[in-house]
């Protein structure tokens, strides 16, 4: 039994594991007050990711109502299906079957910006090229040996891996464009930022919350502390 | 009632000593009257205690301390809850803050001499929450159920599995499973939200009645209960309240405006305070590939890496922790603030916060040869300033300690040493620059034209 698990447990880390990678991050423009920016990638997110990632801790009437949006809009560019509005945002496809694909379950991406930070999940969605050696005919620069596909790949055009030997061994330090994508690369990294402002917009929609009531707080608490100020004063004027 | 001859008031009293519990502790507690800023951590760590209570007290309506429930519930807490964000936020800067409180707050005790006689207890009491503290929000990080919680926790408990004998087996009690589980979850809610604060709030009333009976120490470190009036008040002392509350509410003020920011502006505080990799859900199969405690654990944590063998590295642990309690015992040093020491004994208390510091930024790094190197050298500073403690502070030459207090800080022109000199250097220096003498004028400028309309 004990030998049992043991081995469980490391053919579990052999299929996680994630080797370091040596790729520096490249950095994200993220502004969630950027509705605009925030429905784009919403649009993307739709059409691009939600096939195998959900987005189980955010509903779609939250999405409506943080961006203004009704219903019906909201069905044009987001809510595919007959998904229920205050439904939580689930890919359609079954663990199981998303198993079966890729060998893993693709993870969901409500947190993904919070615990990885928005300049990685950018760059990985960037930092895509071919390798023949993989299932899918591609691995990527950030997140070597990842078991997903490019899924931005026409939009983006094929990318090369840009190599280089450290220690007699061949090394992905970078990816070279071959420039064929339906987009150029200003307006592909413009769509991939919108993609990573939605997903940092998912990670914490209080934020739209929390950081335009804070100078409120901070004023009124500012005034609040003048006025102990001069009470205090009031009351040690005659200790010395 | 009044008609009848008698207050509410003096209703109440005959039934509860209200108006004398008031007098006592309030109005007729005199403190010492030159209280600087280092004495305000008390009042604040009293402070961020009841945030602790009142926000926990919410939480716990909507979290769910279960296996697989956890996770979700926290973020259903920030997402669906009406100001569910705040309350979690609120809860978890004032874990952190927590610390930053006692740290300031320990930190003053051993400055000024406070725990040494006739304050040993009121010091061993502190000691006792700190501790209980310290279980506190270690419980209290695995409810959230992110890797990190999963991770932090299997780590240190694991630690008791390095005791001889019956190690592994009280690791696996402590768990109630053979890793961390739904089991360790269950218990670690019903330590957190009840047990634990239950034994905190006792701890803090006895370290207050501790305190009312000896009074409370000074940045001079006299007692101030030697020089009283004709009519038995000290001459040094004024009445807790009002003196001390409006002063303390004005802190509170100022101490709760750094409080919101954080909350509202950066909660994560760059992932001190909420580690990234605790916004990913506990996966027993997944190890993350640095697992670091939050920050206010380091200086420990760090310890205990900096010892190769994990049997002696636990007892480091515990050992830099214990000697704290032994602190009045220690330092024979009859002279109680730092303002009347020797210089030896300031150098030592430098060295002793900058390896503790130290040993914080350490614990935070992933472990590399001259990370371990620095960790050695500042574990041994800490450890040696206790055990050379008790030989210096028996021989110490002290100043002469005044009969009256003093200032509440020293002002610079008085202090000796040459490092006052050249700090007196650089302020003068500053003063005179070009750009604070434009910067000066541009504001009188500023202030000129708002009163001229």
């Amino acid at each position: 039994m004990k030998k049992a698990f043991i081995i469980l447990v490391l053919c579990s880390f052999s299929l996680v594991c994630r080797a370091e990678s040596s790729v520096e991050l490249e950095h994200a423009d993220v502004d969630v007050f950027d509705q605009l920016s925030v429905i784009r990638g919403a649009g993307y997110f739709a059409n691009y990711c939600l096939g195998c990632h959900g987005l189980k801790l955010m509903r779609y009437s939250r999405i409506a109502r943080d961006h203004k949006v009704n219903e019906s809009q909201l069905r044009e560019f987001f809510l595919y299906g007959d998904a229920k509005i205050h439904e939580s945002v689930r890919s359609a496809m079954t663990p199981a079957n998303a198993t079966l694909a890729f060998g893993v379950e693709p993870p969901d991406l409500s947190l993904v910006v919070r615990a990885r930070g928005a300049d990685w999940v950018y760059s990985y969605l960037k930092n895509f090229y071919e390798d023949s050696t993989r299932p899918f005919g591609v691995n990527n620069a950030v997140a070597p040996n990842v078991a997903m596909p490019n899924v931005l790949w026409d939009l983006q055009g094929p990318q090369t891996a840009v190599t280089r030997v450290a220690d007699g061994k061949p090394e992905v330090v970078g990816v070279k464009s071959s420039g064929h994508g339906k987009l150029n690369a200003r307006a592909f990294d413009h769509a991939v930022n919108d993609i990573v402002n939605f997903l940092a917009y998912v990670g914490e929609p209080s934020a739209l919350q929390r950081i335009p009531l804070g100078k409120y707080v901070i004023v009124f608490l500012l005034f609040l502390t003048y006025l102990f100020y001069r009470l205090k004063k009031e009351y040690w004027k005659d200790i010395h | 009632m009044s008609q009848k001859g008698t207050t509410f008031r003096e209703w109440l009293d005959e039934r509860l000593p209200v108006t004398k519990f008031f007098e006592d502790q309030l109005l007729k507690y005199y403190a010492p009257k030159n209280f600087n800023f280092l004495y305000f951590f008390g009042s604040l760590a009293l402070l961020v205690l009841v945030n602790q209570i009142l926000t926990g007290i919410w939480l716990a309506m909507h979290y769910k301390p279960a296996a697989d429930l956890a996770f979700d519930s926290v973020e259903y807490i920030m997402r669906d809850v009406n100001w569910g964000w705040l309350l979690r936020y609120l809860h978890s800067t004032g874990a952190s803050l927590f610390f930053v409180v006692i740290y300031m707050h320990m930190f003053r005790a051993i400055f000024y001499g406070s725990f040494k006689k006739p304050r040993e207890l009121l010091w061993l009491f502190g000691m006792v929450i700190f501790v209980l503290l310290m279980a506190e929000a270690f419980m209290g990080y695995l409810l959230p159920w992110g890797q990190m919680s999963y991770w932090g926790a299997q780590v240190i408990i694991s630690l008791f599995g390095a005791i001889p004998v019956i190690g592994e087996d009280l690791a696996t009690w402590i768990r109630g499973d053979y890793v961390i589980a739904d089991a360790t979850l269950n218990r670690f809610f019903a330590l957190h939200v009840i047990g634990v604060p239950l034994a905190i709030l006792g701890l803090v009333v006895l370290h207050l009645a501790a305190l009312r009976t000896t009074g409370s120490n000074n940045p001079d470190g006299i007692e101030i209960k030697k020089n009283r009036d004709l009519v038995g008040i000290p001459k040094d002392g004024i009445p807790f309240h009002p003196y001390y509350t409006v002063k303390d509410l004005y802190v509170a003020g100022l101490f709760i405006t750094i409080f919101a920011w954080i909350v509202f502006y950066t909660p994560e505080m760059g992932g001190l305070f909420l580690e990234h990799p605790n916004f990913e859900p506990a996966n027993a199969m997944k190890t993350p590939e640095h697992i670091q405690p939050v920050w206010y654990f380091t200086p420990f944590y760090s310890i205990l890496r900096a010892v190769p063998s994990k049997l002696w590295g636990v007892v480091a642990m515990g050992a830099s922790i214990v000697v704290l309690f032994l602190l009045p015992w220690l330092d024979r040093c009859p002279v109680k603030s730092i303002r009347y020491r020797s210089p030896l004994f300031k150098i030592a208390l430098t060295a002793f916060v900058i390896s503790f510091l130290g040993l914080g930024v350490l614990g935070t790094k992933p472990v590399t040869e001259t990370y371990t190197l620095l960790a050695r050298i500042f574990s041994a500073v800490y450890f040696a300033f206790f055990l050379l403690l008790p030989i210096f502070s028996s021989v110490e030459i002290t100043k002469p300690v005044p009969e009256r207090l003093t200032e509440p800080v020293i002002p610079l022109a008085k202090r000796e040493g040459f490092q006052w000199r050249l700090i007196e250097e650089g302020l003068r220096a500053v003063e005179h620059s070009p750009y604070i003498t434009g910067f000066k004028d541009t504001v009188a400028k500023l202030l000129g034209k708002i009163s001229g309309r």
